[in-house]
């Protein structure tokens, strides 16, 4: 988080009350959603409420042992993120303190209270590259220059949006290249504006942008079941609820390393510190299959674990998007995963019960619709005001009470959100993962994505996948009277369908994470998969027509390597269902 | 200190008087009653001239004229090794007629929160002599485990068991000094009956030595459990993270505890959440769970085993639900099992260890290990199914290899769950019960194994005999 950069902090206020996170506060002048510093130990707090002389702080700190008269100090700035060059790499808290940062201060691993750090690093110095030259007009947004923020990405050097009227421009009158720390001037502007490296921006505002358009191009993921049945668009918005222990964070994990975006803002909100850690410790390791370069590298974390402060929590969201922003700003795709939407839910009911607001559908404030509509709107496919196209995506995991999608955090989530990946517990008892249940799942990008698949995968990607809808629904259907009647007393045809179900739900749907190749499916290899078990079930209904029994068709020796596609490496899979497709055409013709 | 006698309200567990000095917020506070009792309290709620006082022994007796004093401090746990070995009650005082114990330091119960980035990663595998666990749910250090349970079932035979029998194998992982295996026991409202049962093994086993012991029993006042936890785990953490210790922490029954945090939102007239549990509910269970796990640079670890009941068995009921998202998965104690008598009797399908996977394979447990759970786990899941239909079409209406998946998962209840409370298996023992069961199968449905692995403990006679069966 930011330093208030003025100096001169007013001391004004007292506290009156402490009620856990909220803290009242007598005479204290500051407006709403200022940050202040409450108590001796000066904890961080925003102003969530103001009533005659009473001001109502949300503190992000533990309010253990801090007693009323003791002094409130107000900032007089609200809640900002500090953006610029060494923000990727990072891993933040709620109100983004960098905790490696926070380890170092407190010396111990264990959180301590009052200890403030900024965002980025203020001494670190960057080698900076013009993009412009004096002389040039620049107006709000603009590009003058980049910094190699880390292997994978340029972090562009931006005017501040404010620093001049809109639609108005200013001359470049000087701008050099050469080491710079964040604060010190890279160019300056006929109208004596300095451009720095560092921006501060409020986290509850959006950043500016031109014009919001369609999405047209799917953020793949390497996951089958996504790309194939229900792709999410550059720019798009998805939600995966699910009970617990039905994958959530493992579908999150997948698609923050996967997933093939510019930079990944990955926000663990009040989820298990391991998880994090896991995160931590994976990241660095693992190769960006998009530029080779290890994850970490387009990846910024905010860590908000389940035992932090609650007001951090409410907060973590808005610190993750913001950052997001800046960096479409500069003309990236970004991808935004926040774990999990429902502790930020929860958290804005805790706040709003120590309040004492009227509270609306089972006890969450009457504005949560309004709050999650406000985050995930700031997502999209934008034109920037500099020129750039970029985008936001944001995928939301959502832990529904008990695994029921009707309550209200799910239910106002499906309301904005245009792809929906619903997690099934029962998929997850029988280890059949990612646990997305394909009968409740959908997405709404599927018509405006098909004409990318048709030109970068396959003529023929949308018939294809309608196919294995159709078998899918129909295998669901099928399975209930299975249920009732057993399989065999199903006629020869339908069992085969059951047979080829099969095949698309082991081989082709479930997909293991943990495996070093099938972790990641390239949607070439998606195509090429689903292709295989098209062609079994054409050859297999021919052998059936030609009078061969399913027990004789469903035993031919090269069918289970359907099932090893999947691990098969990619380089190595065209030739590998080359030979399979062969081989199984083969061995079904010899049947009749 | 400053003595005040000015309580203007009594209700419930709540007291509030009125201060004319600022009170810090949990603060703790004695309460002295006109018969010279005193009572210990927390502040809950501080604003200039009133305090709201959490009192932990109940607030009968207390009336207008009973005094009330401040500590100008949080609550705190007296902590020493020389804990181990001893009794005390919820609220931290012995209760074992032992000598005064003599602490090193004070520590404050609210602990604060690890930071993620100083948490090494759990990975070691811990071997707890439970096939249903070890290998299908593996337990790994610093995890937290809750096991779900309903009323009138063993749960508490299995968390003995577990206590009793962890061990981290000599061959697992590079072999650094062995640090020792320590168990704190957090008991929240659990009967007397139930408390002998666990000091008589404790006792019988030796294990007390090893052990420290918090006992707030059914009729103990149920304010003390919201306290009872944390002091349990600041021991912990002191033993884990200063001397060094591998710590299993055993709490039951969270359900109590839970019980207790609903009194109090009750009577501070909190809007309440689900069932009348308080909207905060999650972050203070995280607050207690999430005081599991191993820092880096440090030898020992905290593990959890949080013991829960869940009312009428409904896992959906707030607390089973908000537990398993803050816990690492889940151990399933099924009242169908006990009643078929097969001991523990847990049910692996709706179990779940998260940190399973990272504990496990060549080098901690086995290289089959993955393979094995996964493919028991698909084959238990197909038998169950199947048995829904032979309950409506009977089994000779079932092909032959639905057959086999049914003698599959009853062979797996009765041979690879049942072992019985004392019955100790080592990892390969569990592994290989599972490649027996496996064995039954033919080869080419073992499609989550390796194919190596399948050439090594693939016994092929097995599969001939099973249809022989029935």
């Amino acid at each position: 988080m930011s330093k208030a950069t003025e100096s001169d902090v007013r001391e004004d206020g007292i506290i009156e009350s402490v009620s856990g996170p909220v803290v009242t506060a007598v005479d204290l002048e500051a407006r709403m959603n200022d940050v202040v510093y409450v108590g001796n130990e000066g904890l961080m707090g925003e102003v969530i409420e103001i009533e005659g002389n009473l001001t109502t702080i949300q503190v992000y700190e533990e309010t253990s042992g801090v007693a009323p008269g003791e002094p409130v100090e107000s900032t007089g700035a609200p809640l900002s993120v500090d953006l610029g060059p060494g923000m990727l790499d990072s891993i933040y808290d709620g109100v983004q303190r960098p905790l490696d940062v926070l380890e170092e201060k407190m010396n111990s691993a264990f959180l301590d209270r009052g200890v403030d750090a900024p965002g980025i690093d203020l001494e670190k110095t960057w080698d900076f590259t013009p993009e412009v030259e004096e002389g040039d007009e620049v107006g709000n947004g603009d590009i003058v220059g980049s910094v190699p923020e880390t292997p994978s990405i340029d972090h562009k050097v931006m005017v501040p949006p404010g620093t001049l009227d809109e639609d108005e421009t200013a001359a470049v009158v000087s701008v050099e290249s050469g080491e710079f720390n964040v604060e010190q001037t890279v160019a300056e502007l006929e109208t004596g504006d300095e451009i720095q490296m560092r921006q501060e921006w409020p986290v509850r505002e959006a950043r500016p942008t031109e014009e919001k358009q369609t999405p047209t191009e799917p953020l793949t993921s390497g996951q089958r079941i996504l790309d194939g049945l229900f792709p999410l668009a550059k720019g798009g918005t998805a939600a995966i609820p699910g009970p617990f222990g039905s994958g959530k964070t493992v579908a999150q994990q997948s698609l923050a390393k996967f997933a093939d975006a510019d930079i990944v803002v990955y926000i663990g909100c009040g989820e298990r510190g391991n998880e994090m850690t896991e995160v931590i410790d994976d990241f660095p390791d693992l190769p960006d299959p998009q530029t080779g370069n290890a994850l970490m590298a387009r990846t910024c974390l905010i860590a908000n674990t389940s035992n932090m402060p609650v007001a951090a929590r409410e907060s973590c969201v808005y610190t993750g998007i913001t950052i997001a922003e800046h960096y479409r700003d500069m003309g990236y795709d970004v991808a935004l995963m926040a774990d999990s939407t429902s502790r930020w839910a929860e958290a804005m009911r805790e706040i709003s019960s120590r309040l004492e607001e009227m509270p609306g559908e089972e006890g969450y404030p009457a504005y949560l619709a309004a709050r999650l509509s406000e985050f995930y709107e700031r997502a999209g496919y934008f034109e920037n005001i500099n020129g750039t196209e970029g985008s936001v995506s944001a995928i939301g995991a959502v832990s529904p009470p008990g695994g029921d999608f009707s309550e209200p955090v799910t239910q106002n989530t499906l309301r904005i959100v245009k792809t929906f990946w619903a997690l099934d517990a029962d998929l997850a008892e029988r280890r059949h993962f990612p646990a997305i249940n394909w009968d409740e799942s959908y997405s709404l990008y599927r018509d405006q994505l098909d004409p990318w698949f048709v030109e970068n995968v396959a003529e023929d990607w949308p018939e294809q996948r309608q196919w294995a809808i159709d078998v899918l629904d129909e295998e669901g259907e099928l399975q209930e009277i299975v249920q009732l009647v057993g399989k065999d007393a199903l006629p020869e045809d339908q069992q085969l369908t059951l047979e080829v179900a099969r095949f698309l739900k082991e081989a082709w749907l479930q997909q293991n994470a943990l495996h070093d190749v099938d972790r990641y499916c390239p949607p070439e290899k998606t195509y090429e998969m689903l292709g295989a078990i098209k062609m079994f079930n054409d050859e297999a209904f021919d052998a059936l027509e030609a009078g061969v029994p399913v027990e004789e068709i469903t035993d031919v020796d090269s069918l289970p390597r359907l099932n090893r596609i999947g691990t098969t490496p990619d380089d190595e899979a065209e030739e590998f269902v080359e030979e399979l497709e062969a081989d199984i055409t083969e061995e079904l013709r010899a049947l009749y | 200190m400053k003595e005040y006698q000015t309580i203007t309200e009594i209700s419930g567990p709540l007291v509030f008087a009125e201060v004319d000095e600022p009170v810090g917020y949990d603060e703790i506070v004695e309460i002295e009653t006109a018969d010279g009792e005193v009572r210990r309290g927390q502040v809950l709620d501080s604003s200039s001239g009133t305090v709201a006082i959490q009192t932990f022994e109940g607030t009968g007796g207390i009336d207008r004229k009973s005094s009330v004093r401040f500590l100008g401090e949080t609550m705190k746990m007296p902590v020493t090794e020389d804990l181990l070995g001893r009794v005390l009650d919820g609220s931290g005082n012995p209760i074992d007629d032992g000598p005064d114990i003599v602490p090193d330091e004070r520590r404050d119960i609210v602990g604060a929160a690890i930071n993620p980035y100083s948490r090494e990663y759990p990975e070691e595998f811990i071997q707890t002599g439970v096939s249903a666990i070890d290998g299908m749910n593996t337990l790994v250090r610093g995890q937290k485990l809750p096991i779900f349970s309903g009323s009138g079932l063993p749960h508490n035979d299995l968390a003995l068991q577990i206590a009793r029998q962890a061990t981290v194998p000599e061959d697992a992982g590079e072999d650094e000094e062995e640090s020792e295996f320590a168990v704190i026991f957090g008991a929240m409202g659990i009967t007397a009956e139930e408390a002998n049962e666990f000091m008589d093994d404790f006792e019988r086993t030796g294990a007390l030595e090893r052990s420290v012991v918090f006992m707030n029993l059914a009729d103990d006042p149920a304010v003390e459990r919201t306290v009872t936890p944390r002091l349990a785990l600041t021991t912990a953490e002191y033993l884990a993270f200063d001397k060094g210790y591998h710590v299993l922490v055993i709490l039951t029954d969270m359900t109590n505890y839970c019980e207790a945090l609903r009194e109090i939102g009750a009577a501070r007239e909190e809007v309440p959440g689900r069932r009348g549990y308080p909207g905060y509910m999650y972050t203070d269970l995280a607050s207690l769970y999430e005081r599991a796990g191993r820092i880096k640079g440090e030898d020992g670890s905290v593990t959890q085993i949080p013991i829960l009941t869940m009312p009428s068995d409904d896992i959906t009921h707030p607390i089973p639900d908000l537990t398993g998202y803050i816990t690492e998965g889940q151990i399933m104690v099924d009242r169908d099992l006990n009643s078929q008598g097969v001991q523990p009797p847990v049910n692996v399908l709706p179990s779940l260890s998260r940190l399973m996977d990272d504990g496990i394979g060549e080098g901690l447990t086995r290289g089959d290990h993955g393979g094995v759970s996964d493919q028991i786990y698909a084959a238990y899941a197909e038998g169950e199914d199947l048995r829904d239909l032979v309950n409506i079409v009977g089994r000779e209406a079932l092909s032959e290899r639905d057959n086999k998946y049914l003698d599959f998962a009853d062979r797996f209840e009765e041979e690879f769950v049942q072992q019985g409370y004392n019955t100790n298996r080592d990892i390969d023992e569990t592994l290989n019960v599972g490649w027996d069961l496996l064995s039954m199968l033919p080869k080419d449905e073992l499609n989550r194994v390796d194919e190596e692995n399948i050439e090594q403990y693939y016994t092929e006679d097995e599969s001939v005999e099973v249809t022989a069966d029935d």
